[in-house]
């Protein structure tokens, strides 16, 4: 391939790529992305591969693996185009009469989403209501690229934002362009990405440095994975142009090394680029130089903060230093520095595409465009979502997540990852954009999103995110490291039914505390998630700590299994399933657990026959005596 | 031999900055661990300290100082995973492999890591045995599972 090396090649280039693309030509579309790769796209992938071959389609269908198309919950998810036919949660097996309904211009009825509500087919994937209630702007070519594949990307216009900046833009403009569509961080803090430029631009020092953070540690977080791995031009055409505009001709792509699809897919983004021009010297003919190295982080979630990054960067140990002069002015080697997340980066090259008034049109006053978040926890349909800022948490739950399932209540959302907070119900119908969201004590983080139904226990929540930081601290500062450790004590002493009255007001002191004094954000918001708990749901708290209950039944040593004998149908199953052995009783013998050998595991609990439910969960109550050898004789016939 | 199969590793990195803590992950991922004699021999063919060395080594999750089992054990406990139930499939596969998360078998034979979030929460909570996903675990399925790895 011979290097592009100005903005009209670019353009026929595509035209070439577009002309020897027949757009009628069936395409059949697998999703390869984290979900339905542990689904088992794979062997979908070859059984695909195998029936086009054997039912003579060869050249005739195209397949294409693309990255996440986000409907994870029905994976493995295939589309079939030009038609847009969604099939859902498709098997190897499958394949055949897949393949052959696209040679006759036929749809297999039996693989496609049934509506919950109406329950009926649908055919197209963008009428399925996952699907039709999002703005896909960002995340949503996903689905029609192959990550591999350069020419896809291209195909949708790719690297014209690139060739518009470098050449019609001075970078003056692009700067100007980015803060006049006020893009904010997408990675946490939200900060505006363009006034983050600005400095770095004019700070003294030379080279200057644009980084990707792709170091997305939250636990139930998954967007910037799946952007990373499904579509990496995208990223690097983003960054480029932020190069372009600060002046920095060297940049960085931080990757966890626990997405090694992302780091393989964006080091042959990274190849491709190079070779077609769109990177390295003398892009498009332009004389700007711009070069991209991955750096594989090591599993430590302290190293996606900022500081921490880029010292993970020059081989030392990732941990944050003082920010009394920002990163953006003095960062990787003390040079100045950007760094932004995926998601960030992936909104660049719209912005100049489309121009800032479009990007400001879209969101609310103080968040513009739109947010990926990853919907998932007790939802129906988990999954990755994207809509315009300001949609209600509600909208997003029901309309797109479908509700929580088996029929449970809705209890609380967690937004933000470790450094976010608790929304209860009563907030639903808050917009979701940066400052709502911190106004209610959480924050909009990179974008997880987890539903919680009423079986969650609020305090176990808040001793989960607390026992995660624990780990995670990177024990520099005292208030972090021991003020965690503290936090994690008291609230074992809670669950455990060991609470103390005063215990809620220590909590509160040490957020205080931890909130001033912590050197980097992993402890200045390790609090979050039991301040906002403690605000929401403090009732929990004190059940806890004053009836010695867990109302939502989760915490084990507060919580007893036992049969009711009025219910109890002597059928032998909770008693054959004990790990623990705990469970006594026989054929006609109403069945006891023996509370001393019980781990409460909650087997018996699952496995009683819904149409007996005679294991119930008891908190913060006596467990009744056990009844004595006569009164456990099962008189059958009788309830 | 092990020494020779990081010598080409470590011929990689010389003479370039801020190279560490790659260089470990490519260590890691050679041998799956990272024993003490190459530390020793990174040390004096890089000229890096060896208190430097172990303390990115013992710093990072993704590495390893003690020799894994023949069988790796995930169980998530992301957020998603942990609120549809994680921590029972944990205390299960614990109880079960009769070792604590981060711990390898007597026997060699499993090494059992919790881990947060693999990001296909859609199938939680999960367990990963080998790089394979089994979905939707409870704690009566677990011994199932790790029946199929004994």
């Amino acid at each position: 391939m011979a290097r592009v090396s100005s903005p009209s090649e670019l353009e026929r280039l595509r035209e070439e790529i577009l002309s020897n693309r027949d757009p009628n030509k069936p395409c059949i579309t697998i999703c390869s992305g984290t979900g339905c790769h542990a689904y088992g796209s794979e062997k979908i992938n070859s059984a695909f591969v195998k029936e086009v071959k054997g039912q003579g389609l060869e050249g005739k269908v195209d397949i294409r693996r693309t990255g996440c198309h986000g409907f994870c919950e029905r994976g493995t998810l295939v589309v079939i185009y030009p038609e847009e036919i969604c099939y859902v949660q498709v098997q190897p097996e499958d394949a055949s009469e897949v393949v052959q309904s696209v040679k006759d211009g036929k749809v297999v009825e039996r693989l496609l989403y049934t509506d919950p509500v109406s329950g009926k087919k649908i055919v197209r994937e963008s009428e399925i209501p996952f699907y039709k209630n999002q703005s896909r702007t960002v995340f949503g070519n996903n689905r029609r690229i192959d990550p591999q594949n350069i020419e896809d990307y291209l195909a949708l216009g790719g690297y014209s934002a690139l060739a518009k900046a470098l050449f019609h833009m001075a970078p003056d403009q692009v700067l100007e362009e980015v803060k006049k569509a006020n893009l904010r961080g997408r990675g946490g803090g939200g900060f505006p990405a363009g006034r983050k430029w600005e400095t770095t631009r004019n700070a003294p020092g030379e080279p200057k440095y644009v980084i990707v953070n792709c170091d997305e540690g939250d636990p139930g977080a998954y967007m910037d994975r799946s952007l990373m791995e499904g579509n990496p031009h995208s990223v690097l055409e983003g960054l480029t142009i932020g190069a372009y505009a600060i002046g920095s001709h060297e940049g960085f792509i931080y990757v966890r090394q626990e997405y090694p699809l992302a780091v393989e897919n964006v080091t042959t983004a990274i190849n491709q680029a190079e070779e077609y021009g769109f990177l390295g010297e003398n892009i498009f003919g332009s004389g700007f130089d711009f070069r991209v190295k991955v750096h594989r982080g090591a599993g430590a979630f302290i190293s996606g903060e900022s500081s921490a990054l880029m010292t993970a960067l020059e081989g030392i140990v990732g941990e944050p230093r003082p920010k009394y002069i920002h990163t953006a002015v003095s960062g990787v080697w003390e040079k100045p520095s950007v760094l932004n997340n995926v998601e960030t980066w992936a909104n660049v090259p719209l912005i100049i595409n489309n121009g800032a008034k479009w990007f400001a049109s879209i969101g609310t006053e103080g968040s513009k465009g739109t947010k990926i978040f990853s919907l998932v926890g007790n939802v129906n349909n988990t999954g990755l979502v994207e809509v315009p800022m300001g949609m209600t948490l509600r909208d997003i739950i029901y309309n797109i997540g479908g509700g929580i399932p088996k029929g449970k209540k809705f209890k609380a959302v967690q937004t933000g990852g470790p450094s976010g907070g608790i929304i209860p119900e009563q907030h639903l119908d808050a917009p979701v954009d940066f400052d709502a969201l911190t106004k209610l004590g959480s924050m909009m983080g990179s974008g997880g999103m987890i539903v919680m139904d009423e079986e969650t226990c609020m305090v176990d929540v808040a001793r989960y995110f607390v026992d995660f930081l624990c780990d995670e601290s990177c024990g520099k500062c005292v208030p972090c490291r021991e003020g965690l450790e503290r936090m994690r004590q008291v609230l074992d002493d809670i669950v455990q039914g060991k609470g103390k009255k005063e215990d809620v007001e220590l909590l509160e002191e040490l957020s205080r505390l931890m909130t001033k004094a912590s050197l980097c954000a992993l402890g200045a918001t390790a609090s979050n998630p039991v301040l906002t708990t403690l605000r929401y749901f403090g009732d929990e708290y004190r059940a806890h700590i004053e009836e010695k209950r867990c109302p939502a039944f989760v915490c084990k040593e507060l919580v007893f299994y036992h049969i009711d004998p009025s219910k109890c149908q002597a059928c032998l199953i909770c008693l054959r399933n004990c790990p623990a052995e705990a469970i006594s009783g026989d054929k006609n013998q109403i069945h006891v657990i023996d509370q001393s050998k019980c781990t409460k595991c909650g087997t018996c609990f699952d496995m009683c026959p819904p149409r007996f439910q005679a294991v119930i969960r008891l908190s913060g109550e006596p467990v009744p005596p056990p009844l004595s050898k006569e009164q456990r004789v099962l008189a059958r016939g009788k309830k | 031999m092990e020494l020779e199969r990081a010598d080409k590793i470590i011929d990689r990195y010389q003479n370039k900055q801020g190279i560490l803590i790659q260089l470990l992950l490519d260590v890691q991922s050679e041998f799956n661990w990272i024993p003490k004699e190459l530390i020793v021999q990174i040390s004096e063919r890089l000229q890096i300290p060896l208190s430097h060395i172990y303390r990115v080594a013992s710093f990072y999750k993704g590495m390893s100082l003690t020799p894994i089992g023949r069988h790796l054990v995930q169980v998530c406990l992301g957020t998603a995973c942990h609120v549809r139930g994680g921590p029972k499939v944990l205390d299960k596969v614990e109880e079960a492999l009769k070792v604590n998360a981060g711990e390898t078998t007597k026997d060699m034979n499993f090494t059992l890591r919790r881990v947060n979030c693999l990001g296909c929460c859609a199938l939680g909570p999960v367990v990963v045995v080998d790089g394979e996903y089994h979905g939707k675990v409870t704690s009566a399925k677990v011994e199932e599972i790790l029946a199929t790895y004994k």
